[in-house]
């Protein structure tokens, strides 16, 4: 039972503050990107040396835009989730560690942003 | 027994004393991976957005990743993705509460090793192949 209070363990956020949320985004965002990937590996051989013309046909159509945007989105979250604790247990200096982890985070949301930028510009043929 | 406002506790082993094992070296590769894996992702991103760009922004994209060092960085990012692709799917059952007894470590662990060298030689048999 140890020293928690009722509330607190009914709450279950522990100190963090966010209970399980980081644990269980990392899970939710790996078991979209099996089948996201699979579809992504699949797509890059069958373009395999594909010039402009051809790839901007593919990513034209909804099915593959929708597809590439959501795996583009649980790829870059996935990614700063499995990132950050990496980062949380090599790098000891708070300030660094604080400074890296907000780069990260901005980062990979900018970065995310571009790419679903790109791929709807591809999508809507402007 | 004060230095620099820290008692002096002793540590635990340092990583250096055990002798590395498979469930080790695998479990810092996971690691490893996912880092390659994160960094890798700017080449699909610069992909992307250089298709969006226009033909001539997307013959310079592809001339990069068709070069030499263009091979280089696509095939270690396949293998990366592989093995983390099929390790992640160890860690899921794991988390689901199965392989825990250690002879189910150690077959997992070596069917994660086949399963990342099977399919690196399937995608790069068949994306030689139909890439001509």
């Amino acid at each position: 039972m140890g020293m928690q209070s009722n509330l607190g363990r009914v709450r279950g956020m522990g100190s963090a503050k966010d209970g399980v949320h980081h644990w269980w985004m990392q899970r939710l965002t790996a078991v979209a990107l099996v089948p996201l990937l699979l579809w992504l590996v699949i797509s890059i051989i069958a373009h395999a040396g594909a010039g402009h013309e051809a790839v901007s046909a593919w990513m034209g159509q909804p099915v593959p835009a929708i597809l590439m945007i959501l795996l583009i989105i649980a790829g870059f979250y996935h990614a700063q989730l499995g990132v950050q604790v990496v980062i949380e247990d090599y790098v000891h200096n708070e300030g660094v560690k604080f400074a890296i982890l907000i780069g990260l985070k901005l980062l990979t949301v900018l970065l995310g942003v571009a790419s679903v930028f790109a791929i709807s510009k591809l999508a809507f043929g402007a | 027994m004060q230095t620099g406002g820290k008692a002096a506790r002793p540590l635990s082993p340092h990583l250096q004393i055990y002798r590395p094992q498979i469930t080790s070296i695998l479990s810092i590769l996971h690691r490893i991976t996912g880092i390659a894996l994160s960094v890798g992702t700017l080449m699909l991103t610069w992909w992307l957005l250089a298709a969006a760009a226009g033909p001539e922004q997307f013959a310079t994209a592809h001339g990069f990743i068709t070069s030499w060092f263009g091979w280089l960085l696509l095939f270690g990012w396949s293998v990366a993705l592989f093995y983390h692709l099929a390790n992640g799917i160890r860690h899921l059952a794991w988390d689901a509460g199965w392989g825990f007894e250690l002879p189910q470590v150690y077959t997992t662990g070596y069917a994660v090793l086949a399963a990342t060298v099977i399919l690196t030689a399937i995608a790069w048999i068949a994306g030689l192949t139909m890439g001509g």
